[in-house]
């Protein structure tokens, strides 16, 4: 069967002030095709088709379709030219319906009919297998009902040159299965449909060509069926990767965490949590998976004091037996307390207790390392602000996954960002930034974060490089717990390896790691134990090393028994 | 008629300035601009009705004529000012607070210089009968509703069918909801910006044109008007961003706020003058309320735009 030409771009340039995103791209698509487009984060995927959609135009370079040119200056061109673009956030308005969003900006002659409309689109829904509520509002739906509606938008409007900008980052597997399906029946159906993705396998499965970008230029076009993996990476990358994760055993696991019967109800009054229970032990990364939204981000904030729980415990267990207390996270208060308690014994005495004693006094002993705990610390951090959490020695670390809106403040230099840990530190209501500097510049040499320098804001710093300073900053804390919220979402395959090598020496010093990730290879390849979270309950915690892709997936989309019981 | 019935009727006259303005401020809101250049822009309405009446009021132009054009006045002047708000929040991206402000600053001071200039005899004495058609002469309290009046629920309830009830008020939400989507499919969102704004800032205009002529029909009309701008903000929320609810929230605005001096009135209640400030601030007292029943309630369709005081900017990444 002789293809036919679909679209053509011919040396696409654009730049955005002085930097070059796209450099004399090269790119043809035919009909009934499905091509991937690959490469790294950064790499100018987006901006190219971008420049087809109609939201960006082109400095140079020429774009055909069906062998004519054609200038492409909006979206309503790239409509007219039946291109369609299903972005990665998704663009619909929250507040309409399905069918009041597909309708959205179409030009047709006659009355605004919805009940037609409702009809038109369940005539597409059918044709291509999908399932979707024309009068459903888009607030109330899951992500994937949201990408139907947008996959419906653009066929409602004709199209037949599809873009998926990341399609699957958000699915479970199951539901990528299925947009995999649907994709295939609109090839059959003569369509042509551009993926970008970064994920191999996915292009293995369901693409029939390879486009791949590095640094903004086209290095090569591959028949999906003559490549592999590695070939794959090593163009995308331009040097030889190895994709293996290290796993290290752990050393001497002990429980350093444990959650009991934890529920919690949200503002709106909505279980978010329902009785989870887990324990995280030292020298082991313990993976979170779950679909987006599955209550892992409420649950991480649990732990870290953000949210006010409904039930249950977090147990802290530090490991103090015999060792010296210190002033370094605890305050001459909080010892003194301990010491009322009987915590403490001396070398050469039996008990510590500081009775009558002066502060300058019992500074002096602690600071000379004279007072031993007992036993290890037990402590139970429900309900604790992070304030007191801190203040009662627990050096706990939380990634959060919204970098710049809980991790870091986008308009401060890495310097201050730095000393939202330690800004309590310093004399006389005076900052001390003699420290967190050196600290922010050690971040920048350890962690090769590309920066200008440690007072540039760093809202301005690329994705993984933001990342780099958040998990540095939260490395250099020295946690006993480290949590991880998606730290590698949006990263390229370098910044990932470096954050999951960071995380794995986090392991291999003891301290008890908590991933929450989205990519279930990783979560397999980098974890000691993975607990899988549906509608806000746990479904099973599995042994990564021997649990599958498919049976996490299960777990992800089943109802669980605990949740079932309190739905009744 | 009684009592209540004639204070209900001057409670709906009183109403019709809120209504336009804040038939004026949805229509802006709901492309996503919070213009807060509405109590200058009400004055500015004012004065521009006025400055044609002034010029034409003693001619012998037939009254529907001279109402019509004194109309025309005061939606020109408005709709200018309505341009260079959109100019500077739409295409420049000033932030739309400060705009708003200085608008009014400006559109308060400049209305006040115009009308001292002029001569009530001429743009108010004449041309006043003409705006209360159909009741004109009338002796009872339905002599207040003039032709001005009219025009304002018709406005609001077009308003209302055109959001609800068209693809271009779908649009236009759309715009206001999220523009980067309306931009994404096609609309265009400048344009939509500059003719909700542009609209809007003319009927609100009107409404202190009506306050000027009709409501008051008086020479020191214009120096009250700038706090009927402010009231019909918050009679924005009262209403839930929808404008034929603007009749409605209208009318209990008129009536809460003229209800000090009727309350003075009625013999059975003893309230005395220094009490009276006090009252006026009953509307604002009832909108906080109602920011309070809905933000309780917290259902997402009676939440203001979402993208409202916020510039777009395609190309920001």
């Amino acid at each position: 069967m002789e293809k036919q030409l679909a679209l053509q771009m011919k040396g696409i340039t654009k730049r955005f002030g002085s930097v070059l995103a796209n450099d004399h791209v090269d790119l043809d698509v035919y009909r009934g095709e499905i091509l991937a487009v690959l490469g790294e984060n950064g790499c100018g995927k987006t901006t190219l088709m971008n420049m087809i959609a109609g939201i960006y135009y082109p400095d140079e370079g020429q774009v055909l379709i069906d062998g004519q040119e054609v200038v492409i200056r909006s979206p309503k061109d790239a409509f007219d030219h039946k291109i369609g673009m299903i972005h990665q956030h998704f663009k619909l308005v929250d507040l309409f319906t399905a069918a009041e969003n597909i309708v959205l900006g179409v030009r047709e002659q006659g009355a605004y009919n919805l009940k037609e409309v409702n009809t038109r689109v369940a005539g597409i829904a059918e044709r291509y297998g999908f399932h979707l509520d024309p009068a459903k509002k888009v607030y109330d739906m899951s992500v994937s009902e949201k990408q139907t509606v947008e996959i419906i938008k653009v066929l409602y409007r004709g199209a037949d040159i599809l873009i998926l900008d990341e399609p699957t980052a958000v699915l479970t597997p199951q539901e990528i299965t299925r947009l995999f399906n649907v994709l295939r029946r609109m090839k059959e159906d003569g369509k042509s449909i551009i993926i970008i993705t970064h994920k191999l396998n996915e292009v293995l499965e369901v693409s029939d060509r390879v486009a791949i970008l590095r640094k903004g230029e086209h290095i090569a076009t591959v028949n999906t069926a003559e490549t592999d993996e590695a070939a794959l990476t090593e163009m995308m990358v331009g040097k030889k990767v190895d994709l293996n994760i290290d796993r290290p055993e752990p050393m001497n696991p002990a429980v350093r965490l444990e959650v009991r019967d934890l529920s919690l109800k949200n503002a709106e009054g909505i279980q978010v949590l329902r009785n989870i229970s887990f324990e995280v032990r030292s020298g082991e990364i313990l993976g979170i998976a779950g679909i987006a939204g599955s209550g892992q981000r409420e649950l991480l904030e649990s732990i870290a004091g953000l949210q006010p729980l409904e039930s249950g415990e977090i147990i802290f267990h530090n490991p103090k037996k015999d060792k010296p207390v210190t002033f370094f996270h605890k305050s001459l208060k909080r010892v003194k307390e301990l010491a009322a308690q009987d915590a403490f014994h001396d070398v050469n005495l039996n008990g510590v207790s500081f009775r009558g004693m002066s502060n300058k006094a019992i500074r002096k002993w602690v600071e000379s390392g004279g007072v031993l705990f007992r036993e290890d610390e037990i402590m139970n951090l429900r309900n604790k602000t992070p304030l007191e959490i801190r203040e009662l020695g627990v050096r706990l670390s939380f990634v959060p996954e919204d970098r710049l809106g809980m991790g870091l403040v986008g308009s401060m230099g890495i310097t201050d960002n730095m000393m939202l840990r330690s800004y309590r530190k310093g004399h006389a209501g005076f900052l001390d930034r003699k420290k967190p500097q050196a600290l922010a510049e050690e971040i920048i040499r350890e962690l090769e974060v590309v920066t200008p320098g440690v007072s540039t804001p760093v809202r301005r710093l690329s994705g993984g490089n933001v990342q780099k300073v958040l998990v540095g900053r939260e490395i250099a804390f020295t946690p006993k717990v480290l949590m991880a919220a998606y730290p590698v979402r949006g990263l390229d395959i370098n910044s990932s390896y470096t954050i999951y090598h960071l995380l794995n020496r986090q392991k291999e010093n003891g301290v008890a790691v908590i991933f929450v990730g989205e990519d279930l290879d990783v979560l397999l390849a980098l974890c000691d134990r993975i607990l899988v979270m549906n509608g806000g309950a746990v479904t099973g915690v599995v042994d990564a090393r021997q649990a599958t892709k498919e049976e996490i997936g299960l777990m992800m989309t089943r109802t669980s028994r605990e949740g079932r019981e309190e739905d009744r | 008629m009684n009592i209540w019935l004639n204070f209900l009727i001057d409670s709906l006259a009183f109403g019709a300035t809120f209504m336009y303005g804040s038939t004026g401020e949805i229509l802006t809101e709901k492309a996503g601009h919070l213009n807060l250049g509405i109590p200058g822009i009400m004055c500015m309405g004012g004065a521009g009705g006025c400055l044609v009446l002034n010029w034409i009021g003693k001619s012998a132009l037939p009254p529907f004529l001279i109402v019509i054009l004194g109309i025309l006045g005061s939606l020109a002047l408005a709709m200018l000012m309505g341009l260079i708000y959109s100019f500077l929040t739409v295409t420049l991206r000033a932030n739309q607070n400060v705009t708003g402000l200085a608008l009014t600053t400006f559109g308060v001071g400049l209305m006040k210089v115009i009308m001292s200039k002029m001569d009530a005899t001429v743009y108010l004495v004449g041309p006043k009968q003409m705006y209360r058609w159909p009741f004109a002469g009338r002796q009872d309290s339905l002599q207040c509703l003039g032709v001005l009046f009219f025009l304002a629920v018709i406005v609001a309830l077009c308003a209302s069918w055109v959001l609800f009830r068209t693809k271009v008020g779908l649009h236009l939400r759309a715009v206001g909801e999220n523009p980067a989507t309306a931009d994404a499919v096609g609309i265009n969102v400048t344009r939509y910006k500059y003719v909700a704004t542009c609209v809007g800032s003319g009927i609100a205009g009107l409404g202190g044109f009506y306050y000027i002529i009709d409501y008051m029909a008086s020479q020191e009309a214009y120096l009250s008007l700038e706090s009927f701008g402010w009231l019909s903000i918050a009679l924005v929320i009262f209403a839930l961003w929808r404008p034929h609810l603007t009749i409605i929230g209208s009318t209990v605005f008129g009536f809460l706020f003229s209800c000090s001096s009727f309350i003075t009135n009625v013999s059975w209640i003893n309230v005395t003058m220094a009490f009276k400030p006090v009252l006026k601030m009953l509307p604002y007292v009832v909108t906080i309320l109602v920011l309070i029943v809905s933000s309780v309630r917290n259902k997402r369709e009676n939440q203001p735009p979402a993208s409202l005081g916020l510039s777009y900017f395609r190309e920001e990444r």
